[in-house]
């Protein structure tokens, strides 16, 4: 019968047309908008690395003035720390993985002869592409080893292999970075965490850097980050080892601690640490070490603010407006094929016969609106990128990468329209059902 | 095989409520062909809608081959509606964007028939109103009287023990209400028991008893000379339509 009710919905859209594509376009405008703003919304609210979320800490200590906190309510600490303290912190054995970085700008180029161009260049430890799950195209990352004392090795990211190579595999291979050799290691797959939590200066949706070199390099190669360094008071910075010597923030540390042992030993061996270096005049703050979730790091950092989620409520009562425009326009199209269903129910269908038949084509409806939501909210998102590109608002970072479906939270929008779209027909396919029969035969 | 007693049905709007039947009592037997007299407003619709089951009633019994249908459900009312009874219509009631072997099929779609099996029925019922050629033509390119032998085709595909007959020539000219008089009767003479509201007394003389009603109360009941046979065959009858 399922077959025969679907047939019997299309027949029922050739004889009312107007009307079935004014409810298409009515459930398609609603799909679309909520589409449109949860993408966004997921784009910016989402934790790319959700299922480790809860084995990632962000490390941050409170250097800051003792008059002056950094980000009052909450009272968070600076969310980079000193080079002396992730440097300390960085000796721990407790952490499965820790990672120390900066970043900056290198030109780089495939060889001595050919012109080089920028790059955004990331000085990391070895363990930041198995803490952060970043997959290879060819090669792997560079070992602890090469750390300390640091080997010029460099991994490329898949675009800058592009370039440099042809998207050859590069692998041993030599490159110039700064007019200084590397080789290269590896080179990435596609990677684009969004947002980029590991590191959200510059904006949170930036796109991941292009080369990678170890952290220990750059510093023995007096490298500076791209960004000011944060100070909470003047500092007198002659040389690079008064830089490093300063209590100017710039470094980010991340540590992966598998259980919560582990994680507590850390928490006291950060506080043993502060307590220490409090003795010697430092941190004169209370006590705000923190160990912070991927999570709520995200949180913290306010990379979804309340506007996006007005907006997403916003989508959502467009829909119900849409919604309920469909429920009075479903009720004008089974109620003007009364005739017809009284003709069906003398000749045998059932209430819920009837009940299901409407049912079903409500369904057909709401899976046309659907996919006409989605090529609306295709339309929609271009048109956002559009804008932002013609307005160079980027420099939040990256909303040009949030016109991509997230293909879990498309298909959960979908799920949610078409159940809505459903449940606001489940009334006019009862009140059809209910009709008597007898006086539309002889109306008819 | 049909057997209402002191049926009641009351029409209640506000502060005001209307006997459409008033203790209606009538017997028809299997195989009967009745006919259901009575001015406008006398309650021959009801009566036909009461019997189809299409309508519930306030009072009285109703049995139907048997089964008491005031206790039954709508799933089992509609059941006994497409199983034991046929209805045709004065303004046909076929489905407009169907063509006529759909037409036909609808009511065998509700017994959840095989296809196989709700092919030959639809064959068999054209064939037998003589409209088998037109299978794939809509009710909007056939005459008055074709579209009226479909809904008979339509009404008999599902070989109903019952069939019930509003004023099936009322929309017709008098050559083709003849036919599809005619027809009805070949239908009777091969078994089934037919209930006829018509307002036309000569009509109705058709018939093997006639009720007539007033104020929805059986105010007579005539019975008829059995008809003499049509000499023709039923096919060669409906083909001349």
């Amino acid at each position: 019968m399922l077959a025969y009710y679907t047939q019997l919905a299309f027949r029922s859209f050739r004889r009312n047309p107007g009307l079935s594509a004014l409810m298409v376009l009515a459930i398609a405008l609603g799909i679309a908008v909520c589409v449109m703003t949860l993408t966004v919304y997921h784009a910016m609210s989402g934790n790319p690395i959700w299922w480790k979320s809860e084995r990632l800490y962000s490390v941050t200590m409170d250097n800051w003035d003792p008059n002056n906190p950094y980000h009052e309510q909450p009272n968070l600490p600076p969310p980079e720390l000193t080079y002396q303290d992730a440097r300390h912190l960085f000796g721990s054995t407790i952490p499965q993985r820790k990672v120390i970085m900066f970043s900056t700008s290198g030109d780089i180029s495939a060889a001595a002869t050919t012109p080089a161009r920028p790059a955004r260049t990331r000085f990391t430890t070895a363990d930041f592409f198995a803490m952060f799950e970043v997959p290879f195209l060819y090669g792997g990352a560079w070992s602890a080893r090469a750390d300390d004392p640091p080997q010029p090795l460099i991994v490329l990211s898949r675009e800058e292999n592009e370039k440099l190579f042809g998207g050859l595999n590069s692998v041993g291979r030599t490159v110039r970075w700064n007019d200084h050799e590397f080789r290269v290691s590896g080179v990435l797959d596609d990677w684009f965490p969004r947002p980029r939590y590991y590191d959200l200066n510059g904006g949170h949706f930036q796109e991941p850097d292009s080369v990678y070199l170890p952290f220990a390099w750059g510093i023995a190669h007096e490298q500076l980050n791209d960004e000011e360094a944060d100070c909470w008071r003047p500092e007198v910075i002659n040389s690079y080892p008064d830089y490093l010597a300063s209590d100017c923030v710039w470094l980010q540390m991340w540590v992966e601690l598998p259980d919560a042992s582990s994680r507590a030993r850390m928490q006291a061996f950060i506080d043993g640490y502060w307590a220490e270096q409090r003795k010697g005049g430092r941190f004169e703050r209370p006590r705000n070490n923190r160990l912070t979730t991927v999570g709520q790091w995200l949180r913290d950092r306010e990379v979804v603010d309340n506007d996006n989620r007005l907006l997403v409520g916003l989508g959502f009562a467009f829909l119900a407006v849409c919604l309920i425009n469909t429920v009075g326009l479903l009720l004008a199209k089974f109620l003007n094929g009364a005739a017809i269903t009284g003709v069906r129910r003398a000749l045998g269908a059932s209430r819920r016969q009837v009940f299901i038949q409407h049912l079903i084509e409500v369904g057909v409806l709401s899976l046309l609106g659907a996919a006409l939501g989605l090529g609306l909210a295709a339309l929609g998102l271009a048109a956002i990128h559009h804008l932002y590109a013609a307005a160079h608002l980027f420099h939040r970072g990256g909303y040009q990468e949030l016109m991509h479906f997230d293909p879990i939270g498309v298909a959960w929008a979908l799920a949610l329209a078409v159940l809505a779209t459903l449940a606001a027909g489940l009334y006019p396919a009862w009140r059809v059902g209910r009709l008597p029969p007898a006086v539309y035969l002889k109306s008819q | 095989m049909l057997k209402m007693k002191d049926v009641s049905k009351i029409y209640r709007a506000d502060l005001i409520e209307t006997y459409a039947l008033r203790s209606f009592s009538l017997e028809v037997a299997a195989g009967e062909f009745v006919a259901v007299t009575g001015p406008s407003g006398s309650g021959k619709t009801t009566f036909l809608n009461v019997a189809g089951l299409l309508e519930t009633f306030d009072s009285g019994s109703y049995e139907l081959d048997g089964t008491d249908v005031h206790a039954l459900s709508d799933d089992a009312r509609s059941r006994l509606r497409n199983e034991r009874i046929g209805f045709i219509f004065q303004s046909f009631n076929l489905i407009p964007d169907l063509n006529v072997q759909d037409n036909v099929d609808v009511p065998l779609r509700y017994r959840r028939l095989a296809t196989s099996d709700r092919r030959e029925r639809i064959q068999s019922a054209l064939e037998l109103v003589g409209l088998a050629a037109r299978m794939k033509h809509m009710p909007s390119q056939l005459s008055g009287g074709q579209q009226q032998r479909v809904a008979i085709a339509r009404a008999i595909a599902g070989d109903p023990a019952f069939l019930l007959a509003d004023e099936p020539t009322g929309n017709l000219d008098s050559l083709m209400a003849r036919q599809v008089m005619d027809l009805l009767e070949q239908i009777n003479d091969m078994g089934t028991t037919i209930l006829l509201v018509t307002h036309d007394p000569e009509l109705a003389q058709r018939a093997q008893r006639n009720v007539h009603l007033v104020d929805g109360q059986v105010s007579e009941l005539q019975a008829y000379e059995p008809r003499v046979r049509a000499a023709a065959p039923l096919g060669e009858t409906a083909a001349r339509a």
